[in-house]
């Protein structure tokens, strides 16, 4: 098997990006590396924080500044060294551990490596039962640990996670957390995003709030959750940001209906 | 398994295009009339013929008007039709060698059982028409330029009726061959001209009969002519000349002659 | 209604019978349909991925385009055909009128159009579900495709059916391109014109349950082959 590159650290450069005429990240700049293992970024609905994930992965290229990852600018050469799970799992049409092997395929290894990881990653994620199942005939839990299974089993260096459990029952969503924590805990890079600011709570040793394509605050956790510095930060911890509504912040909640106020029911 | 399911496809798409065509016989392309098809002569003749001389005929069986187009273009060696105004046309044009009278058969107005016009009353196929307009009974037409519609149209000019005008009421054109023609007047009832061959040859003939036959305007002539190869040089002049020598000598005339459905003669040899 | 009857009578007997030469039609309309509809997968599928997958100028109006002519009428594409092919057309020195070969030609010509339509429909929708988990493993463009096409299999083998089905049903293409010479180019469809025309209507509707009776058998091997393939278990 050829040698991991490095990937890390991943730097964004003034990075913006536009969809129609709208800019959905701004100017955004940043830089990712081994420590703090885990960071989580949060925002509320439409805050960019998908797409934020998806630049900083190298799947969506920006239309202004640069993303480097360990000063490379090419995202494929460096595509071996990350992967990334979804907030709808993708799965091909195969077994489930057809597409673990899949994934380890493209990504090069043999025949006699793919077997011993691919039995290694649905073994941490407790899918070595389900290997012969059909990935598209899981539950849907099941469906989002065997995406997680896949991207473990490529051993990253950064693994990216839009919303993994965004879908998911609190019982399942402990168990990916459960298995997110435990790669981390292995020398694995964390950047995930996630609207449950009790999720955020329980793993971030790191937050990024991102509001209306800007990155607001960064902070270690621990201080984030005492008392942000700004003040949209706190109106979203308070539970009190209402997306495209900045307006509403200042103005308070005062009489109107969740309509008026184009409340996300996502 | 992939490659499996690749190989599978591949060599089943081989074998089949891989095949080739039997036939090394030398042989000719023939372009005749569905009328003569559809009245099973060729199915009679031609193996006496290939048994003769070794020789396939090919018979692309089209409308009269469509053969000699297919001959004008140089994809017919020989042409069998039975027009004679456009026959001596496609000669003198340059297109064929010579016409050569072959056999005759002829048209019967076919109608229904009843006869509602009263065509049977008369001799004359002209009169027998204008009864049928007169009456507004319905009459299917070929509509196809083929030699059966032409002779019609000549009938109907015959009895001075102008039947484009009745196009789509009394009158209705099928624009297709004599059999699909001969269908449509059993499922009318309707009156229509058809060669004898195929109205003996014709199996769903339900409510309809011959209503009028026998006069001298319903005599149906066919002429054989060979590509000119001077216009068309890849034309097999030679097997096609020894095609029409045959079909207009004492083994072809006795072949054709010999055609019978139900013991009766449907064309007679020149 | 005794027609029909009748008609189940002489297919059953047909097939009890299967004489030679009702073999040699059925045989011939198998190569001549299977012959074309493989020619055509194998330009069409490339065609249907590169329009699914590429981004170039001009595609939108390739994408209606193959739409269209999916509804070209088979008589047209005989004609065509023919006009190309005539000893007075610009291909007329490869004699290549009234042979199987010819006939071939025009099916290609109209099944073509229905294997790029129906695949590129299928590689699109599979690829906006999958390209950003491709791009994100960091498979080329050749392993994605790949990736694609088997994904899509069962679904591109219904587009292959689709299109043997319109190339062993047509009759105008055949008729115009092939002359239904008996022995030669007569296929099941000219076969049942013939019959029809010649008010053998039993025997024509006999043709044409012998003539489903095939299709069905062929839908059968492939769902059978799909089966052995796992493709249930994945489906």
């Amino acid at each position: 098997m050829k040698e991991t590159p490095q990937i890390l650290p991943v730097t964004m450069a003034k990075v913006s990006v536009r969809r129609g005429d709208k800019m959905v990240l701004k100017e955004i700049d940043c830089q990712f590396d081994t420590a703090p293992a885990r960071t989580l970024i949060i925002g509320p609905n439409g805050a960019g924080k998908s797409l934020f994930l998806r630049v900083c992965h190298g799947i969506v290229a920006p239309d202004q500044g640069s993303v480097r990852w360990a000063g490379e600018t090419d995202p494929r050469t460096r595509a071996r060294a990350q992967a990334m799970v979804f907030q709808r799992p993708v799965l091909l049409r195969r077994s489930a551990r057809g597409n673990i092997d899949l994934a380890l395929k493209i990504h090069g290894l043999d025949a006699a490596q793919r077997r011993s990881r691919v039995a290694d990653a649905l073994d941490r994620t407790g899918l070595t039962r389900l290997a012969h199942t059909p990935a598209r005939a899981l539950s849907f839990g099941e469906q989002q640990r065997l995406a997680l299974a896949r991207a473990v089993a490529l051993r990253p260096q950064v693994l990216f996670l839009d919303e993994p459990t965004a879908n998911l029952d609190p019982a399942a969503a402990h168990l990916v957390e459960d298995i997110v924590r435990g790669l981390s805990e292995t020398g694995v890079k964390i950047i995930m995003t996630s609207h449950d600011l009790n999720q955020a709570r329980r793993l971030a040793q790191e937050v990024i709030f991102l509001h209306r394509g800007r990155i607001k605050e960064r902070a270690p956790a621990e201080d984030f959750f005492k008392g942000p510095e700004n003040d949209l930060a706190r109106a979203f911890l308070n539970g009190e940001l209402l997306w495209w509504r900045r307006r509403s912040v200042y103005d308070g909640l005062g009489g109107r209906t969740a309509d008026e106020l184009g409340i996300d029911r996502e | 398994m992939k490659l499996r399911f690749i190989r599978c496809l591949l060599i089943a798409v081989l074998v089949l295009a891989g095949r080739q065509v039997a036939a090394a016989a030398p042989f000719i392309i023939l372009a005749s009339t569905t009328s003569t098809q559809n009245s099973g002569l060729f199915d009679h003749i031609l193996p006496k013929f290939k048994a003769a001389s070794g020789v396939d005929v090919r018979v692309v069986a089209v409308g009269t008007g469509a053969a000699l187009r297919l001959a004008r273009n140089g994809d017919a060696d020989v042409l069998l039709v039975h027009h004679q105004p456009s026959e001596e046309a496609f000669v003198a044009a340059g297109y064929g060698v010579a016409r050569h009278a072959v056999m005759f058969n002829d048209f019967v107005i076919i109608g229904p059982e009843a006869d509602p016009a009263g065509v049977a009353k008369v001799k004359d196929p002209a009169a027998a028409l204008r009864r049928i307009a007169e009456q507004g009974a319905a009459f299917v037409s070929r509509g196809d330029d083929s030699g059966t519609h032409k002779r019609e149209l000549s009938l109907w000019a015959k009895a001075n009726v102008d039947v484009a005008v009745h196009s789509g009421t009394w009158y209705r054109e099928t624009g297709s061959g004599m059999g699909a023609t001969l269908n449509t007047a059993a499922a009318m009832n309707a009156y229509t001209l058809s060669d004898r061959g195929t109205w003996l040859s014709f199996q769903n003939r339900q409510g309809l009969k011959i209503v009028l036959q026998g006069d001298q305007n319903l005599r149906n002539q066919y002429g054989v002519i060979l590509v000119s190869p001077q216009r068309h040089g890849h034309v097999k002049f030679r097997l096609g000349q020894q095609f029409i020598d045959w079909l207009i000598s004492g083994p072809g005339k006795t072949a054709i002659g010999g055609h019978r459905i139900n013991g009766q003669q449907l064309f007679h040899p020149n | 209604m005794d027609e029909f009857w009748l008609a189940m009578v002489t297919a059953g007997s047909l097939i009890w019978q299967l004489d030679g030469d009702l073999w040699e039609i059925i045989g011939l309309s198998l190569r001549v349909s299977l012959t074309a509809t493989g020619i055509a997968a194998f330009l069409a599928l490339p065609l249907g991925a590169l329009i699914a997958l590429g981004r170039f100028p001009g595609r939108r109006v390739l994408i209606v385009l193959f739409n269209a002519l999916m509804g070209l009428p088979p008589v047209v594409v005989g004609l065509v055909v023919y006009l190309m092919l005539s000893r007075s057309g610009p291909f007329g020195v490869f004699n290549l009128l009234f042979t199987p070969t010819a006939m071939v030609i025009a099916q290609v010509i109209l099944v073509l159009p229905i294997i790029v339509s129906l695949s590129r429909e299928i590689l699109e929708t599979l690829w906006q579900e999958y390209h950003e988990a491709l791009r994100s493993l960091g498979a080329s463009p050749g392993q994605s495709l790949f990736a694609l096409l088997w994904d899509g299999r069962a679904m591109l083998v219904t587009a292959l059916l689709a299109g043997f089905g319109r190339a062993v049903a047509e009759v105008g293409a055949v008729m115009i391109v092939g002359g239904n010479i008996d022995h030669v180019t007569r296929v099941m469809t000219t076969s049942i014109t013939l019959e029809a025309s010649k008010g053998n209507l039993a025997l024509a509707l006999g043709l044409g349950m012998v003539l489903l009776l095939l299709s069905l058998s062929i839908n059968i091997a492939v769902y059978g082959f799909r089966y052995i393939g796992g493709e249930r278990r994945l489906a």
